[in-house]
């Protein structure tokens, strides 16, 4: 499952970063070195191995359902590229 | 050639929780924008989410309620994909292992009959922010007080075969969400939202034909509207020789019809993750137990009890349990000392008619259960007939309408939205005099005189035409304002002609 | 030697003992930083106002007599950690700008325990490298050979300290970033067991394997700063509810009978000789101290490298998704669209190395290579752990070497990311299985070097790893020699 240029150009397009053509090769080459470490994981059985997702074996602890955060958006706005009237400005949406 | 429609139901139900699922932002609506935004809502680097109990404990009450499994470990995930109103980049929501798994929602089809509608999963996630489209110099705001909001993703299996079958699904768990308390079901302020996987196939076909997905279905007229538009649509496709293709349609209300969104045209690949942030969720038997105590009768075994212990019809007892506060009136109505049928058919008739005119919902009814079983009582107890009963229930609506009324000189007033027992069925009888009249030499009066006043059809009635009898009646009982006992008019008059 | 040099158990006590002020120990401390400055690039931000302010502040609880225990002794923030009011750049363009509006768990922990906070060290590009060339501000130099790198990404951390322009600073280590550069940069630098000091406020890169922790010349220093850092936090789900602990309370304690493990994969090939003489030193020195050795085996933590680098790079790839240009950080100036915004900014605001890490994330998440890379690496994720849990049947603590060598030349690696991996290749495993380790000067190389000890010990025995750190601290003075030039 080698990885292409054109996979190069899909995942960038999925992690929404731009990379011009020129680039786009010596990205690529980088990118297949580390893959050929990382596909040294193929050859492990792993059978029946339960994925470890977490550094410890906890349970999700919960909060109780209370309101305890206050309106703090003028400070939070301080650095913020584009507002207007409390909003965040976007290139235009098309829906 | 002859088609079969087939629809699952997505549906984002609200949780009525005070604060968001993992931040302790309040959720209130409508409050100016980003003012109910915290850190954690608009994701500022180095914040973490933190799981809101009572969001759990709604999707487990959910879960109860449509006998599906709670899953006793599940697992949250990152929904990974770009766009301004979803502040992290991804939703947490769960995919692999939701918190409930299966379940059914029983409707009545109007085609079909009762049948249960089996559900696939439901989910907890968090709602998106808003962008608002108006006009910004040419840019789009976002306000990020609604991302956050803990939602139950509902999923039905596709086992609905028209639109008004959706709508019958929808409208069953609309009803039960709020039966229990978990959702508010405000459809306007988007509590309660529904997106339609709608596909057509051959009638006969057992495989599934390619389906649209349709979004922005935020009333059960829309949804209506907009799987009839799709349906004809992909038939319409097919037999003029095209395809379906498989997409996300928008409902355009003012249009009447659905269009491809353009927003989720490009391919999705939304590369869903277990949430390192959040270990898994594990819910512990007596958590259950103790949302299983707490659970109200739900609408299938209280119906299933009216037919049995009020013997009721099933048509009238499924119409009470259409929400938990038609219930509630139904059975304090029945609680104030009348006859449950008598209650149970002025409810779903009279009450319901009234209530629908007016555009009201039965939490705002004019006239409250106390009310009602006083007027019931008085037409068991034949104090007044069940005609006069219809004059006496409009007063009383009226009443409440205009929130006061005076009375033998004396003016209540209702205190708003409070009408309660402001005015009694025995008031309005006294003041406007509308007795049943039984009193014996009363009504043999009435009756004297009608036979005097109408010597024609007296001799009508005399030369064999029956009829003539029936209008002699209807003369006494307008001489008497309707009042006069209608059994005891009957007989007097019969006596008297002899 | 200079009075304002001294550990910060040193510090304290002669902040304590009124033989200096915190006024004049800080305003020292700034002097040597902005004299270092120039050549190291240890830091990004220096507070020189808000640091007098809190030195004047710890200098009147000093005299009320009212002082918490670290009062007046300067400290330096890793630039990934939120720092209320202060720049908090992630030493990324796309943060170039940003002002922390919050404080972490660990920064209001160590204020509360009565430090100065002097300023924010440069680091790799979002704690990503393991040898602090990614920053957005400049390379960081290794105090003891400014040619050479310093190890990361906990860089400039690791300098500063070394240097002696602080005693003690912040790092994170998801990969090795605290226990490498404390290795390459000649000092104690500890990662502690995942869960007991809270990510709340921690720029996050990996969440599963971010952890906080410290860089300090001695192993009591370490235990008196995590004293401070550590404690649950409600506000990460990871945190864990443990009983408040003193971290240094067996430091004193005998090293006789310590069952050392020595895993046959830590002293095989490709490890630099001079590295493997310096470990073998230090193995006698502990077996003098009364310690044995038990040759264990850790089969698969061969495969830590690519198990992290499926597992960071994914975790990264999401993480990093916030940084779009909308609620703060980078925006390009000029975009066509919305999407063309996010391409833009986010091609502009990350570095090379950054984006690099986001694509391999973005790749084993995507659709049909999921199994294939990231729940695979889940799976020998957990037989490295397996590996651990065995060992430690045997083995009280795991030794070895913390880096294959001693600290590379500037440049020698950037452009071959494998290679510089491979930095990891001993401290990656700690980090996949959640439990702590530390790392300690034990020696040089031939170019006068530093090299690091790696003790690594199973879960909540931080007290376990400061004991056993502190006494051959005790018995040797490796951590006291100080790179040419950092003795005023
Ligand atoms: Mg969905
Ligand atoms: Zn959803």
């Amino acid at each position: 499952m080698a990885l292409t240029l054109a996979d190069v150009h899909r995942i960038a397009h999925l992690a929404r970063i731009e990379i011009d053509a020129d680039a786009a090769s010596d990205v690529h080459r980088k990118l297949l070195a580390i893959f050929a470490m990382i596909n040294e994981l193929q050859a492990v059985d792993t059978t029946g191995i339960v994925p470890m997702a977490h550094a410890q074996d906890v349970m999700l602890p919960l909060r109780d359902d209370a309101v305890t955060e206050g309106d703090r958006h003028a400070l939070f706005q301080s650095v913020a590229p584009a507002v207007e009237g409390g909003l965040y400005l976007v290139p235009r949406v098309v829906e | 050639m002859k088609w079969e429609t087939v629809i699952g139901l997505e549906t984002h139900a609200q949780l009525s929780t005070v604060s968001k699922i993992f931040s302790g932002t309040s959720t209130a609506f409508g409050a100016a924008p980003n003012t109910h935004a915290s850190a954690v809502d608009i994701a500022l680097p180095g914040v973490l989410p933190v799981l809101n109990r009572g969001a759990v404990d709604r999707a487990i009450r959910f879960g109860l309620a449509v006998g599906a499994t709670i899953n006793r470990r599940s697992v949250f995930a990152r929904k990974n994909y770009f766009y301004p109103d979803l502040p992290k980049g991804y939703q947490i929501s769960q995919f692999e292992i939701p918190v409930v798994a299966g379940g059914e929602v029983p409707i009545v089809s109007p085609t079909r009959g009762e049948l249960r509608v089996r559900l696939t999963r439901a989910h907890l996630e968090e709602d998106a922010g808003k962008s608002l489209h108006e006009d910004f110099h040419g840019m789009t705001g976002i306000d990020l007080n609604r991302a956050g909001t803990p939602l139950l993703e509902i999923v039905s299996e596709p086992d609905l075969r028209s639109s008004d079958e959706a709508v019958a699904y929808a409208k069953a768990l609309h009803g039960l969400v709020r039966w229990i308390g978990i959702c508010d079901g405000n459809m306007q302020e988007g509590s309660f939202r529904c997106d339609a996987n709608v596909s057509v196939r051959p009638l006969g076909s057992d495989t599934l034909g390619t389906r649209c997905e349709i979004k922005n279905l935020n009333s059960f007229r829309f949804m209506q509207e907009a799987i009839e538009f799709e349906v004809r649509r992909q038939i319409e496709l097919i037999e003029d020789g095209g395809t379906v293709v498989q997409e996300t349609r928008l409902y355009d209300p003012d249009r009447h019809e659905t269009r491809s969104m353009r927003s989720k045209e490009d391919a999705q690949d939304y590369r869903y993750f277990p949430d390192p942030d959040l270990p898994p969720l594990v819910i512990g038997e007596d958590w259950i137990a103790r949302v299983q105590a707490a659970m109200p009768e739900l609408p299938e075994a209280m119906k299933a009890r009216f037919v049995e212990e009020d013997e009721l019809v099933s048509e009238t007892a499924r119409k009470l349990v259409n929400s938990r506060a038609m219930a509630d009136y139904y059975e304090a109505t029945v609680q104030a000392g009348v006859d449950a049928k008598l209650a149970a058919n002025w409810i779903v008739g009279d009450l319901s008619a009234a209530l629908h005119k007016s555009e009201l919902d039965i939490a705002q009814s004019p006239v409250s259960p106390d009310q009602l079983a006083g007027l019931l009582k008085r037409i068991a107890d034949g104090t007044i007939s069940g005609k006069i009963a219809k004059d006496v229930f409009d007063e009383m609506c009226k009443v409440s309408a205009s929130r006061s009324v005076t009375l033998d000189g004396q003016t209540l007033v209702a205190k708003a939205g409070l009408v309660s027992g402001i005015v009694t069925a025995d008031q309005i009888i006294e003041a406007k005099g509308l007795r049943q009249i039984s009193d014996e030499g009363a009504i043999a009066k009435i009756v004297d005189d009608a036979i005097a006043a109408n010597p024609a059809i007296v001799a009508e009635y005399k030369a064999g035409k029956e009829k003539a009898f029936n209008s002699l009646v209807g003369k006494v009982m307008a001489a008497s304002k309707g009042k006069a006992n209608p059994a005891q008019v009957n007989a007097t008059l019969k006596n008297r002609l002899g | 030697m200079s009075p304002y040099t001294g550990t910060v158990a040193e510090l304290a006590a002669a902040l304590r003992a009124k033989k200096i002020g915190s006024v004049e120990l800080t305003t020292a401390l700034l002097a040597r930083i902005e004299q270092a400055q120039p050549t190291l690039n240890a830091f990004v931000t220096i507070d020189a106002e808000g640091a007098l302010e809190q030195a004047r502040a710890a200098d009147a609880a000093l005299a009320r007599g009212d002082a918490a225990p670290l009062a007046g002794v300067p400290i330096a923030h890793k630039d990934v950690i939120m720092t209320a009011g202060l720049r908090t750049t992630c030493s990324s363009r796309m943060l170039a700008d940003f002002t922390a509006p919050y404080a972490a768990f660990v920064v209001e922990g160590l204020k509360n325990a009565g430090t100065v906070l002097i300023g924010k060290t440069n680091m790799d590009e979002f704690a990503m490298g393991s040898s602090n060339e990614t920053s957005y501000f400049g390379t960081v130099k290794n105090p003891w050979n400014v040619a050479y790198v310093p190890g990361g990404s906990s860089g400039g951390s690791a300098a500063a300290v070394s240097a002696r322009l602080v005693p003690g600073a912040t790092g994170t280590d998801t990969g090795g970033s605290i226990r490498q550069p404390a290795a390459l940069s000649g000092i104690c630098g500890l990662k502690p067991t995942y869960g007991i000091c809270s990510r709340y406020g921690l720029i996050a890169f990996a969440s599963s394997l971010d952890t906080p922790g410290m860089f300090a010349r001695t192993a009591q220093d370490c235990g008196l700063l995590l004293n401070a850092m550590a404690g649950h936090d409600a506000r990460d789900s990871t945190s864990l509810d443990r009983p408040r602990e003193d971290y240094t309370r067996d430091l004193e304690l005998p090293l006789t009978g310590l069952r050392i493990g020595m895993p046959a994969e830590y002293f095989g090939d490709g490890i630099d000789a001079d590295v493997a003489a310096a470990i073998d030193g230090a193995l006698a020195e502990f077996r003098k101290l009364g310690a044995t050795t038990v040759a264990i085996s850790l089969p698969n933590v061969k495969l830590s490298v690519p198990v992290y680098y499926v597992i960071a790079p994914a975790e990264a790839s999401s993480n990093l998704s916030r940084f779009d240009g909308v609620r703060y950080g980078h925006r390009a100036e000029k975009y066509a669209d919305l999407n063309d915004m996010y391409r833009k900014s986010r091609a502009e605001g990350f570095g090379a190395e950054v984006k690099r890490r986001i694509l391999v994330g973005t790749y084993v998440l995507s659709h049909g290579y999921y199994d294939a890379y990231y729940l695979k690496a889940q799976q020998v994720r957990r037989l490295i752990a397996d590996d651990f849990s065995r060992a430690y049947q045997q083995c009280d603590v795991i030794m070895g070497p913390t880096a294959p060598s001693a600290a590379f030349r500037i440049g020698d690696k950037t452009d071959d990311p494998v290679q510089m991996y491979l930095n990891d290749i001993f401290t990656i495993a700690g980090n996949l299985t959640g439990a702590p380790g530390i790392s300690i000067p034990c020696g040089f190389d031939r170019r006068g070097l530093p090299i690091g000890l790696q003790i690594q010990a199973n879960y909540f025995a931080e007290a376990k790893l400061l004991n056993v750190a502190h006494q051959y601290q005790q018995a040797t003075d490796w951590h006291a020699r100080a790179p040419s030039g950092s003795e005023l």
